[in-house]
Protein backbone atom coordinates (compact mmCIF):
# COMPACT_ATOMS: atom_id res chain seq x y z
CA UNK A 1 0.00 0.00 0.00
CA UNK A 2 1.64 3.59 -1.12
CA UNK A 3 0.20 6.81 0.29
CA UNK A 4 -1.02 9.11 -2.06
CA UNK A 5 1.51 11.18 -4.14
CA UNK A 6 2.29 14.36 -2.40
CA UNK A 7 2.26 17.41 -4.02
CA UNK A 8 5.92 18.87 -4.17
CA UNK A 9 6.73 21.67 -2.45
CA UNK A 10 7.77 25.05 -4.54
CA UNK A 11 11.33 24.60 -2.90
CA UNK A 12 11.63 20.86 -4.51
CA UNK A 13 10.55 22.38 -7.82
CA UNK A 14 12.72 25.51 -8.09
CA UNK A 15 15.42 24.73 -5.55
CA UNK A 16 15.95 27.42 -2.85
CA UNK A 17 16.44 29.98 -5.01
CA UNK A 18 12.69 30.15 -6.55
CA UNK A 19 11.31 31.55 -3.72
CA UNK A 20 11.94 34.77 -1.82
CA UNK A 21 14.27 34.01 1.63
CA UNK A 22 15.69 36.81 3.58
CA UNK A 23 19.83 36.85 3.43
CA UNK A 24 19.39 36.24 7.44
CA UNK A 25 17.61 33.10 6.69
CA UNK A 26 20.20 31.97 4.00
CA UNK A 27 23.28 32.62 6.55
CA UNK A 28 21.32 30.45 9.25
CA UNK A 29 21.09 27.74 6.32
CA UNK A 30 23.86 27.86 5.34
CA UNK A 31 25.28 26.53 8.35
CA UNK A 32 22.86 24.24 8.61
CA UNK A 33 23.42 22.83 5.35
CA UNK A 34 27.27 22.67 6.64
CA UNK A 35 26.18 20.55 9.13
CA UNK A 36 24.16 18.44 7.28
CA UNK A 37 27.55 17.28 5.13
CA UNK A 38 29.84 17.24 8.54
CA UNK A 39 27.23 15.34 10.66
CA UNK A 40 27.70 11.72 10.16
CA UNK A 41 24.78 9.30 10.05
CA UNK A 42 25.96 7.26 13.12
CA UNK A 43 26.23 10.50 14.73
CA UNK A 44 22.72 11.30 14.79
CA UNK A 45 20.84 7.98 14.37
CA UNK A 46 19.11 5.75 16.73
CA UNK A 47 21.02 2.41 17.36
CA UNK A 48 19.42 -0.19 17.04
CA UNK A 49 17.40 -1.62 20.27
CA UNK A 50 14.77 -3.69 19.09
CA UNK A 51 14.76 -6.06 15.93
CA UNK A 52 12.16 -8.95 14.58
CA UNK A 53 12.98 -12.27 13.27
CA UNK A 54 11.03 -13.46 9.84
CA UNK A 55 9.53 -15.99 12.21
CA UNK A 56 7.88 -13.47 14.42
CA UNK A 57 4.13 -13.81 14.57
CA UNK A 58 2.48 -10.30 13.44
CA UNK A 59 0.85 -9.82 16.86
CA UNK A 60 3.69 -10.52 18.82
CA UNK A 61 5.47 -7.38 16.05
CA UNK A 62 2.13 -5.17 16.83
CA UNK A 63 2.89 -5.52 20.70
CA UNK A 64 6.31 -4.47 20.15
CA UNK A 65 5.37 -1.78 18.07
CA UNK A 66 2.75 -0.67 20.35
CA UNK A 67 4.86 -0.41 23.72
CA UNK A 68 7.66 1.02 22.01
CA UNK A 69 5.75 3.70 20.49
CA UNK A 70 7.22 3.24 16.91
CA UNK A 71 5.97 2.78 13.73
CA UNK A 72 8.48 0.27 12.55
CA UNK A 73 11.27 -2.23 13.05
CA UNK A 74 13.81 -3.81 11.06
CA UNK A 75 13.20 -7.44 10.12
CA UNK A 76 16.71 -9.74 10.99
CA UNK A 77 17.69 -13.25 10.17
CA UNK A 78 21.23 -14.63 11.57
CA UNK A 79 22.68 -11.41 12.08
CA UNK A 80 21.71 -9.63 8.69
CA UNK A 81 18.62 -7.58 7.37
CA UNK A 82 16.50 -9.00 5.29
CA UNK A 83 13.05 -6.77 5.80
CA UNK A 84 11.56 -4.10 7.39
CA UNK A 85 7.76 -4.08 9.11
CA UNK A 86 5.65 -1.83 9.38
CA UNK A 87 2.48 -0.25 11.25
CA UNK A 88 1.12 -0.53 7.61
CA UNK A 89 2.24 -3.80 6.89
CA UNK A 90 -0.05 -4.84 10.01
CA UNK A 91 -2.44 -2.81 9.06
CA UNK A 92 -2.92 -4.95 5.47
CA UNK A 93 -2.55 -8.10 7.27
CA UNK A 94 -5.44 -6.97 10.02
CA UNK A 95 -7.52 -6.79 6.93
CA UNK A 96 -7.27 -10.28 5.87
CA UNK A 97 -7.49 -11.13 9.80
CA UNK A 98 -4.00 -12.71 9.15
CA UNK A 99 -2.51 -11.35 12.75
CA UNK A 100 -0.94 -14.90 13.32
CA UNK A 101 1.04 -15.24 10.80
CA UNK A 102 4.81 -15.37 10.28
CA UNK A 103 6.46 -11.78 9.80
CA UNK A 104 7.66 -12.73 6.53
CA UNK A 105 4.64 -13.13 4.84
CA UNK A 106 3.94 -9.29 5.08
CA UNK A 107 7.13 -7.86 5.33
CA UNK A 108 9.08 -5.49 3.00
CA UNK A 109 11.54 -7.38 1.71
CA UNK A 110 13.33 -4.67 -0.77
CA UNK A 111 14.91 -2.01 2.07
CA UNK A 112 16.22 0.72 1.32
CA UNK A 113 19.22 1.46 3.51
CA UNK A 114 21.81 4.22 4.64
CA UNK A 115 25.09 3.89 5.47
CA UNK A 116 26.92 4.76 8.70
CA UNK A 117 29.54 6.41 7.30
CA UNK A 118 27.72 9.04 5.20
CA UNK A 119 26.43 12.57 5.87
CA UNK A 120 23.07 12.68 7.23
CA UNK A 121 22.44 15.02 3.67
CA UNK A 122 22.53 11.17 1.98
CA UNK A 123 19.84 9.97 4.76
CA UNK A 124 17.71 13.69 3.87
CA UNK A 125 17.91 12.68 -0.21
CA UNK A 126 16.59 9.42 0.52
CA UNK A 127 13.84 10.27 2.34
CA UNK A 128 12.90 12.73 -0.37
CA UNK A 129 13.17 10.06 -3.02
CA UNK A 130 12.11 7.49 -1.53
CA UNK A 131 9.08 9.07 -0.01
CA UNK A 132 10.27 7.19 3.39
CA UNK A 133 9.89 8.28 7.24
CA UNK A 134 12.61 5.96 8.63
CA UNK A 135 15.40 4.21 7.56
CA UNK A 136 17.64 1.37 8.31
CA UNK A 137 21.23 2.55 9.00
CA UNK A 138 23.80 -0.74 7.74
CA UNK A 139 27.59 -0.42 8.70
CA UNK A 140 30.32 -0.90 5.68
CA UNK A 141 29.80 -5.27 6.32
CA UNK A 142 25.82 -3.99 5.74
CA UNK A 143 25.09 -4.98 8.91
CA UNK A 144 22.27 -3.37 10.73
CA UNK A 145 23.21 -0.69 13.61
CA UNK A 146 20.75 1.36 13.78
CA UNK A 147 17.79 3.49 12.50
CA UNK A 148 17.26 7.04 11.41
CA UNK A 149 14.17 8.95 10.59
CA UNK A 150 13.79 12.67 10.21
CA UNK A 151 13.23 13.79 14.15
CA UNK A 152 17.03 12.13 14.56
CA UNK A 153 18.17 14.53 11.89
CA UNK A 154 16.08 17.77 13.06
CA UNK A 155 17.66 16.53 16.67
CA UNK A 156 21.10 16.17 15.47
CA UNK A 157 21.49 19.73 13.72
CA UNK A 158 20.08 21.40 16.91
CA UNK A 159 22.57 20.20 19.29
CA UNK A 160 25.46 20.57 16.98
CA UNK A 161 23.90 24.35 16.53
CA UNK A 162 23.81 24.54 20.22
CA UNK A 163 27.50 23.54 20.70
CA UNK A 164 27.89 25.92 18.18
CA UNK A 165 26.60 29.08 19.91
CA UNK A 166 28.08 27.69 23.53
CA UNK A 167 31.44 27.51 22.45
CA UNK A 168 31.07 31.47 20.44
CA UNK A 169 29.82 32.51 23.80
CA UNK A 170 32.23 30.87 26.23
CA UNK A 171 35.20 32.44 23.95
CA UNK A 172 33.79 36.40 24.35
CA UNK A 173 32.96 35.14 27.42
CA UNK A 174 36.44 34.55 28.24
CA UNK A 175 38.22 37.06 26.58
CA UNK A 176 36.11 40.08 27.72
CA UNK A 177 37.02 38.93 31.63
CA UNK A 178 40.49 37.92 30.83
CA UNK A 179 41.80 41.11 32.43
CA UNK A 180 39.60 40.21 35.71
CA UNK A 181 40.94 36.68 35.90
CA UNK A 182 44.40 37.25 35.55
CA UNK A 183 45.83 38.95 38.71
CA UNK A 184 49.02 40.70 38.22
CA UNK A 185 50.21 43.96 39.60
CA UNK A 186 50.01 44.85 35.58
CA UNK A 187 48.37 43.15 33.03
CA UNK A 188 49.37 43.86 29.36
CA UNK A 189 48.33 41.90 26.37
CA UNK A 190 50.33 42.66 23.33
CA UNK A 191 49.46 41.68 19.53
CA UNK A 192 52.51 42.07 17.01
CA UNK A 193 51.77 42.22 13.68
CA UNK A 194 55.01 41.96 11.13
CA UNK A 195 53.66 44.41 7.95
CA UNK A 196 55.77 43.90 4.66
CA UNK A 197 56.88 47.09 2.41
CA UNK A 198 54.26 47.97 -0.56
CA UNK A 199 52.04 44.56 0.22
CA UNK A 200 48.87 46.56 -0.27
CA UNK A 201 46.71 43.43 -1.01
CA UNK A 202 47.40 42.59 2.66
CA UNK A 203 46.97 46.13 3.36
CA UNK A 204 44.57 46.40 6.57
CA UNK A 205 44.78 42.80 7.68
CA UNK A 206 46.12 43.82 10.57
CA UNK A 207 43.74 46.03 11.46
CA UNK A 208 41.31 44.32 10.63
CA UNK A 209 42.46 41.75 13.07
CA UNK A 210 42.83 44.45 15.63
CA UNK A 211 39.44 45.40 15.37
CA UNK A 212 37.88 41.79 16.04
CA UNK A 213 40.42 41.74 19.21
CA UNK A 214 39.46 44.64 20.62
CA UNK A 215 35.52 43.99 20.35
CA UNK A 216 36.11 40.62 22.06
CA UNK A 217 37.90 41.75 24.89
CA UNK A 218 34.85 44.15 25.33
CA UNK A 219 36.24 47.43 24.32
CA UNK A 220 34.11 50.31 23.84
CA UNK A 221 32.79 49.91 20.42
CA UNK A 222 33.68 54.10 19.49
CA UNK A 223 36.75 53.82 21.25
CA UNK A 224 37.59 50.31 19.19
CA UNK A 225 37.03 52.55 15.95
CA UNK A 226 39.32 55.46 17.31
CA UNK A 227 42.23 52.88 17.85
CA UNK A 228 41.38 50.93 14.57
CA UNK A 229 41.47 53.76 12.35
CA UNK A 230 44.87 55.04 14.08
CA UNK A 231 46.40 51.68 13.51
CA UNK A 232 45.19 51.27 10.15
CA UNK A 233 46.64 54.51 8.59
CA UNK A 234 49.95 53.96 10.45
CA UNK A 235 49.54 50.03 8.82
CA UNK A 236 49.29 51.92 5.31
CA UNK A 237 52.34 54.00 6.29
CA UNK A 238 54.13 51.09 7.07
CA UNK A 239 53.61 49.40 3.97
CA UNK A 240 53.77 52.53 1.74
CA UNK A 241 57.03 54.82 2.97
CA UNK A 242 59.45 52.19 4.26
CA UNK A 243 62.57 50.24 2.79
CA UNK A 244 61.38 47.19 4.33
CA UNK A 245 58.40 46.94 6.41
CA UNK A 246 58.38 46.91 9.73
CA UNK A 247 56.30 46.01 13.19
CA UNK A 248 53.24 47.06 14.31
CA UNK A 249 52.23 46.57 18.19
CA UNK A 250 49.62 46.89 20.39
CA UNK A 251 49.79 46.84 23.58
CA UNK A 252 46.31 46.55 25.95
CA UNK A 253 45.73 47.44 28.97
CA UNK A 254 42.61 47.96 31.06
CA UNK A 255 43.07 51.39 31.59
CA UNK A 256 45.36 52.18 28.04
CA UNK A 257 45.87 50.98 24.57
CA UNK A 258 49.63 51.95 23.02
CA UNK A 259 49.78 50.95 19.36
CA UNK A 260 53.56 51.55 17.97
CA UNK A 261 54.43 51.44 14.83
CA UNK A 262 58.48 50.94 14.29
CA UNK A 263 60.38 50.54 11.07
CA UNK A 264 64.26 50.85 9.96
CA UNK A 265 63.85 53.56 7.05
CA UNK A 266 64.34 55.25 5.65
CA UNK A 267 63.24 57.56 8.42
CA UNK A 268 61.33 61.35 8.30
CA UNK A 269 63.76 64.52 7.57
CA UNK A 270 61.18 66.34 9.24
CA UNK A 271 59.20 65.29 11.70
CA UNK A 272 56.94 68.86 12.03
CA UNK A 273 56.32 68.53 8.42
CA UNK A 274 54.11 65.41 8.40
CA UNK A 275 51.90 66.39 10.77
CA UNK A 276 50.96 69.60 8.25
CA UNK A 277 47.70 68.39 6.63
CA UNK A 278 48.01 68.05 3.05
CA UNK A 279 51.80 67.07 3.22
CA UNK A 280 53.13 64.38 1.43
CA UNK A 281 55.79 62.38 -0.23
CA UNK A 282 53.79 59.34 -1.47
CA UNK A 283 54.07 58.20 -5.17
CA UNK A 284 51.23 58.98 -8.17
CA UNK A 285 50.84 54.63 -7.46
CA UNK A 286 50.15 55.34 -4.07
CA UNK A 287 47.70 58.65 -4.87
CA UNK A 288 45.89 56.49 -7.32
CA UNK A 289 44.74 53.73 -4.74
CA UNK A 290 43.42 56.59 -2.77
CA UNK A 291 46.18 57.09 -0.42
CA UNK A 292 49.35 59.45 -0.08
CA UNK A 293 46.96 62.38 0.49
CA UNK A 294 49.03 63.94 3.23
CA UNK A 295 45.86 63.33 6.05
CA UNK A 296 47.38 60.22 7.89
CA UNK A 297 49.43 61.76 10.72
CA UNK A 298 46.72 63.88 10.98
CA UNK A 299 44.01 62.04 11.25
CA UNK A 300 45.70 59.76 13.38
CA UNK A 301 46.40 62.51 16.04
CA UNK A 302 42.79 63.46 16.29
CA UNK A 303 42.31 59.81 16.80
CA UNK A 304 44.25 59.18 19.64
CA UNK A 305 44.90 60.81 22.82
CA UNK A 306 48.99 61.44 22.83
CA UNK A 307 50.97 60.60 19.54
CA UNK A 308 55.02 60.60 19.69
CA UNK A 309 57.14 60.61 16.17
CA UNK A 310 60.46 60.21 16.62
CA UNK A 311 62.76 59.75 13.14
CA UNK A 312 66.30 59.38 12.10
CA UNK A 313 67.17 58.96 8.52
CA UNK A 314 68.70 56.27 7.77
CA UNK A 315 67.85 54.55 10.79
CA UNK A 316 63.81 54.29 11.16
CA UNK A 317 60.98 55.89 12.36
CA UNK A 318 59.18 55.01 15.63
CA UNK A 319 55.63 56.23 16.26
CA UNK A 320 54.01 55.66 19.20
CA UNK A 321 50.33 56.56 20.29
CA UNK A 322 48.28 55.83 23.69
CA UNK A 323 44.41 56.18 23.97
CA UNK A 324 43.39 56.34 27.62
CA UNK A 325 40.25 54.40 28.49
CA UNK A 326 38.12 56.04 30.99
CA UNK A 327 36.25 53.95 33.78
CA UNK A 328 38.59 50.98 32.34
CA UNK A 329 35.80 49.50 29.30
CA UNK A 330 38.36 46.79 28.00
CA UNK A 331 37.59 43.94 29.48
CA UNK A 332 34.20 44.88 30.44
CA UNK A 333 31.41 43.55 28.49
CA UNK A 334 29.56 46.49 26.93
CA UNK A 335 25.89 45.81 25.24
CA UNK A 336 25.68 46.34 21.52
CA UNK A 337 25.67 49.06 19.75
CA UNK A 338 22.08 51.52 18.72
CA UNK A 339 21.38 52.48 15.51
CA UNK A 340 21.65 56.09 16.17
CA UNK A 341 24.29 58.43 14.59
CA UNK A 342 26.73 59.27 16.33
CA UNK A 343 28.23 63.06 17.00
CA UNK A 344 31.94 62.65 15.98
CA UNK A 345 33.73 59.24 15.23
CA UNK B 1 16.90 53.07 4.95
CA UNK B 2 17.04 49.42 4.15
CA UNK B 3 19.82 48.36 2.04
CA UNK B 4 17.80 46.75 -0.38
CA UNK B 5 15.92 49.98 -1.09
CA UNK B 6 19.09 51.90 -1.86
CA UNK B 7 19.74 48.89 -3.88
CA UNK B 8 16.88 49.57 -5.94
CA UNK B 9 17.48 53.55 -6.05
CA UNK B 10 20.97 53.36 -7.34
CA UNK B 11 19.89 50.35 -9.86
CA UNK B 12 22.53 48.87 -8.31
CA UNK B 13 24.23 45.39 -8.83
CA UNK B 14 25.03 43.07 -5.81
CA UNK B 15 28.29 41.44 -6.85
CA UNK B 16 28.46 39.51 -3.31
CA UNK B 17 24.94 38.16 -3.03
CA UNK B 18 26.07 35.79 -0.83
CA UNK B 19 26.52 38.31 2.21
CA UNK B 20 23.85 39.77 4.50
CA UNK B 21 21.83 42.32 2.55
CA UNK B 22 19.07 42.71 5.06
CA UNK B 23 20.75 45.70 6.77
CA UNK B 24 19.76 49.29 7.56
CA UNK B 25 21.84 52.07 6.35
CA UNK B 26 21.64 55.27 8.38
CA UNK B 27 23.64 57.45 6.38
CA UNK B 28 25.96 58.09 3.20
CA UNK B 29 29.32 59.16 2.43
CA UNK B 30 31.40 59.61 -1.08
CA UNK B 31 34.93 60.07 -1.29
CA UNK B 32 37.59 58.72 -3.58
CA UNK B 33 39.91 59.41 -0.66
CA UNK B 34 40.63 56.68 1.78
CA UNK B 35 42.27 58.94 4.18
CA UNK B 36 39.09 61.67 3.78
CA UNK B 37 36.62 58.78 4.48
CA UNK B 38 38.72 57.80 7.68
CA UNK B 39 38.64 61.46 8.92
CA UNK B 40 35.16 62.13 8.16
CA UNK B 41 32.60 59.71 8.49
CA UNK B 42 30.31 58.16 11.04
CA UNK B 43 29.70 54.56 11.62
CA UNK B 44 26.97 52.94 9.60
CA UNK B 45 27.26 54.19 6.62
CA UNK B 46 27.11 53.45 2.97
CA UNK B 47 30.26 54.40 1.09
CA UNK B 48 30.30 55.78 -2.47
CA UNK B 49 33.74 55.37 -4.19
CA UNK B 50 35.12 55.32 -7.30
CA UNK B 51 38.22 53.25 -5.95
CA UNK B 52 38.25 49.28 -6.48
CA UNK B 53 41.28 47.81 -4.86
CA UNK B 54 41.05 45.92 -1.85
CA UNK B 55 41.62 49.02 1.24
CA UNK B 56 38.47 50.18 0.09
CA UNK B 57 37.52 47.35 1.74
CA UNK B 58 39.51 47.30 4.54
CA UNK B 59 38.61 51.24 5.00
CA UNK B 60 34.81 50.80 4.80
CA UNK B 61 35.41 47.97 7.62
CA UNK B 62 37.86 49.97 10.08
CA UNK B 63 35.46 52.71 9.38
CA UNK B 64 32.43 50.70 9.87
CA UNK B 65 30.87 51.18 6.77
CA UNK B 66 27.56 49.31 5.99
CA UNK B 67 28.40 48.62 2.58
CA UNK B 68 30.52 50.00 -0.95
CA UNK B 69 28.63 51.16 -3.93
CA UNK B 70 30.92 51.56 -6.45
CA UNK B 71 30.04 54.23 -8.71
CA UNK B 72 29.74 54.56 -12.66
CA UNK B 73 29.73 50.74 -13.29
CA UNK B 74 33.04 50.32 -12.28
CA UNK B 75 34.28 46.60 -11.47
CA UNK B 76 36.23 45.48 -8.30
CA UNK B 77 39.22 43.88 -8.82
CA UNK B 78 39.03 39.89 -7.60
CA UNK B 79 41.15 40.06 -4.40
CA UNK B 80 38.33 43.12 -3.60
CA UNK B 81 35.02 41.00 -4.34
CA UNK B 82 36.97 38.38 -1.72
CA UNK B 83 37.99 40.42 0.81
CA UNK B 84 34.25 41.91 0.61
CA UNK B 85 32.74 38.44 0.76
CA UNK B 86 35.07 37.34 3.87
CA UNK B 87 34.16 40.51 5.26
CA UNK B 88 30.44 40.13 4.64
CA UNK B 89 30.79 43.69 3.40
CA UNK B 90 27.72 44.05 0.54
CA UNK B 91 29.45 45.42 -2.47
CA UNK B 92 27.25 47.35 -5.45
CA UNK B 93 27.77 48.09 -8.53
CA UNK B 94 26.09 51.20 -9.67
CA UNK B 95 26.09 53.10 -13.52
CA UNK B 96 25.45 56.17 -12.20
CA UNK B 97 28.46 58.54 -11.28
CA UNK B 98 28.92 60.05 -7.95
CA UNK B 99 27.24 62.94 -8.28
CA UNK B 100 24.33 61.94 -9.85
CA UNK B 101 24.39 58.56 -6.89
CA UNK B 102 24.84 61.10 -4.17
CA UNK B 103 21.48 63.09 -5.21
CA UNK B 104 19.72 60.24 -5.50
CA UNK B 105 20.23 59.16 -2.29
CA UNK B 106 19.89 62.24 -0.42
CA UNK B 107 16.94 63.10 -2.19
CA UNK B 108 14.94 59.85 -1.23
CA UNK B 109 16.11 61.08 2.57
CA UNK B 110 19.29 59.39 3.33
CA UNK B 111 21.81 61.81 5.25
CA UNK B 112 25.12 62.77 4.78
CA UNK B 113 27.50 60.91 7.37
CA UNK B 114 30.33 63.07 6.52
CA UNK B 115 31.83 65.40 9.11
CA UNK B 116 32.13 68.56 7.57
CA UNK B 117 36.03 70.85 8.14
CA UNK B 118 35.22 72.59 10.95
CA UNK B 119 33.75 69.72 13.21
CA UNK B 120 36.84 67.42 12.39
Amino acid sequence: MCPPPRTPTEQEIHGRHGRPITDQDAHEINRVEELSYDLKIHEVMTAVLKTVTPEMPLSKVLDILRLNRISGLPVVENDSLVGVVSLEDIVRALQKNELSVHTSQYMTREVVTVASYDSIVEALRTFTEKQLGRLPVVDENHKLVGMITKGDITRGILVALQKDYKEEEVRRYRASHLFEDIISERTTLVLRYTIKAGDFTQGGKASSHIKRALLRLGADPLITRRCCIAVYEAEMNLIIHTTNGGILKLEVEPHRITMSATDKGPGISDTEQVFQPGYSTATEQVREMGFGAGMGLVNMKRCVDEIELDSTVGMGTKLIMRIFIPNHTVGVSRDGQNDEPSTNY
Amino acid sequence: MHLKEIIELVDGTTLNPEVDLNIKICGGCGADLMSDVLASSQPKAVLLTGLTNPQVVRTAQIAEFRAIILVRGKQPQAETLAIATQENMPLIASPFGMFELCGRLHRAGLPSFESNVSST
